[in-house]
C-alpha cells in the first residue's frame, strides 16, 4: 500500500514526467520535497512493483500495431500454470492471465493478448501459440476488437 | 503513418522501460542511445505531441496501490448495442470498453481505488440493462508488458 506522499507522486505523474533535464528535481519542487527523496521513492516503488516501468508508453496504433486479438484458450486446469508461463514469455504477447470459466457460456480459462500489424499477422502468431500449447489446448478462439467504445486511463491513487 | 527519424526510432525502441532514476536521466539515457540530452528531450516531446507515444513516465500498477481492476463481458443484443454501450460507459469506473466478435460481444474493464466498487458497478450495470455481466477477474498473472519494435 502507498502512503500519502506516494499518492501525491501518483497524482503528479499520471500524465507523465516533466520533460526537463532534471525531471525528478522539477517534480520534487512541485511536491515540496527534495530530489533525493523523490528518487528514493521511485526506486522503492519500482522495486515493489507499484511502478511497472519508467519510460515511453507507445501508442500502438500510431506505430502501426493496429490489430489486436484476444486469444482465449480452454486448457486443462492442471496444465494452465506451465502453459501460461510459456505463452507469457512470447515476445508478441502483451498480457497473459488465467481467468475463470463460466460454463456453459464461456469455457476459456487462459487469455493471451496478441498484437500485430494486421489480423493475418495476429492469426499467424496465435497459430504459434497453438503449436506451443499442443494437446493441452482443447479449444481456442481469437476475439478481435471491432471497435473501441471507451478508452480512458485507469483512475488511480489520490 | 509518418516515417520515423533515426532518433525517434532509437527512443521508441530503447526507452520503453529502464529510464534512469538520477539527477540527469535524459543525459544518461541519451549516452546509451547515442543521443545528446537535449535531443532525447526534444524527440520525446515531439513523439508525445504527435501522439506516437501516449505518455512518458512511470507506468503505475493499480493493484499495487490498493485499487482493483476487473475485466467483464456481456452478450448484448445487436439492436440495443449502442444504448447499452452508453449505459456502461456512463460509469466513471469503466476505463476501457471494446466491441469484440463473439456472442459475448462487449468487453470492458472496471477500475477503482475502492475494490468493493467493482462488484457494485457490475450490479448497477446489470440492473440498468437487464443483462448478465460475466466477471472475468484475473486469477493468475503470467505476464504483462509488451515491447514495440519500430
Amino acid at each position: 500500500m502507498l502512503d500519502a506522499s506516494d499518492r501525491a507522486l501518483v497524482a503528479a505523474t499520471q500524465t507523465g514526467l516533466p520533460l526537463l533535464a532534471d525531471p525528478y528535481g522539477a517534480l520534487a519542487a512541485t511536491l515540496g520535497r527534495s530530489r533525493e527523496e523523490v528518487m528514493q521513492a521511485f526506486a522503492r516503488l519500482l522495486a515493489a512493483g507499484a511502478i511497472r516501468r519508467i519510460g515511453i508508453i507507445p501508442n500502438h496504433y500510431a506505430v502501426g500495431i493496429t490489430a489486436n486479438g484476444m486469444s482465449v484458450w480452454d486448457v486443462a486446469d492442471e496444465a494452465v500454470a506451465e502453459l501460461g508461463a510459456k505463452i507469457g514469455a512470447l515476445a508478441f504477447v502483451s498480457h497473459c492471465y488465467r481467468r475463470p470459466r463460466h460454463l456453459p457460456a464461456w469455457r476459456y480459462n487462459l487469455f493471451a493478448m496478441v498484437h500485430g500489424r494486421s489480423r493475418e499477422e495476429v492469426a499467424e502468431k496465435v497459430e504459434e501459440i497453438a503449436i506451443l500449447a499442443g494437446e493441452h489446448a482443447r479449444d481456442h478462439r481469437i476475439l478481435y476488437s471491432k471497435r473501441i467504445l471507451k478508452k480512458t486511463g485507469l483512475r488511480l491513487g489520490a | 503513418m509518418k516515417a520515423l527519424t533515426p532518433a525517434e526510432r532509437a527512443v521508441i525502441n530503447g526507452l520503453q522501460g529502464g529510464f534512469p532514476i538520477s539527477a540527469r536521466p535524459f543525459a544518461e539515457a541519451g549516452a546509451a542511445l547515442g543521443l545528446a540530452e537535449d535531443e532525447v528531450i526534444a524527440t520525446i516531446r515531439h513523439l508525445v505531441e504527435t501522439g506516437t507515444v501516449s505518455r512518458f513516465g512511470p507506468l503505475w500498477n493499480p493493484e499495487e496501490m490498493g485499487g482493483a481492476v476487473c475485466l467483464a463481458a456481456m452478450a448484448v443484443p445487436a439492436e440495443r448495442f449502442a444504448t447499452v454501450a452508453d449505459q456502461v460507459n456512463a460509469h466513471a469506473e469503466i476505463a476501457h470498453n471494446y466491441e469484440r466478435d463473439h456472442v459475448l460481444n462487449m468487453w470492458f474493464v472496471a477500475s477503482s481505488v475502492n475494490p468493493e466498487r467493482i462488484d457494485g458497478v457490475f450490479a448497477e450495470i446489470e440492473a440498468e440493462t437487464g443483462l448478465k455481466v460475466w466477471p472475468m477477474p484475473k486469477e493468475e498473472e503470467f505476464f504483462v508488458g509488451f515491447r514495440v519494435e519500430v
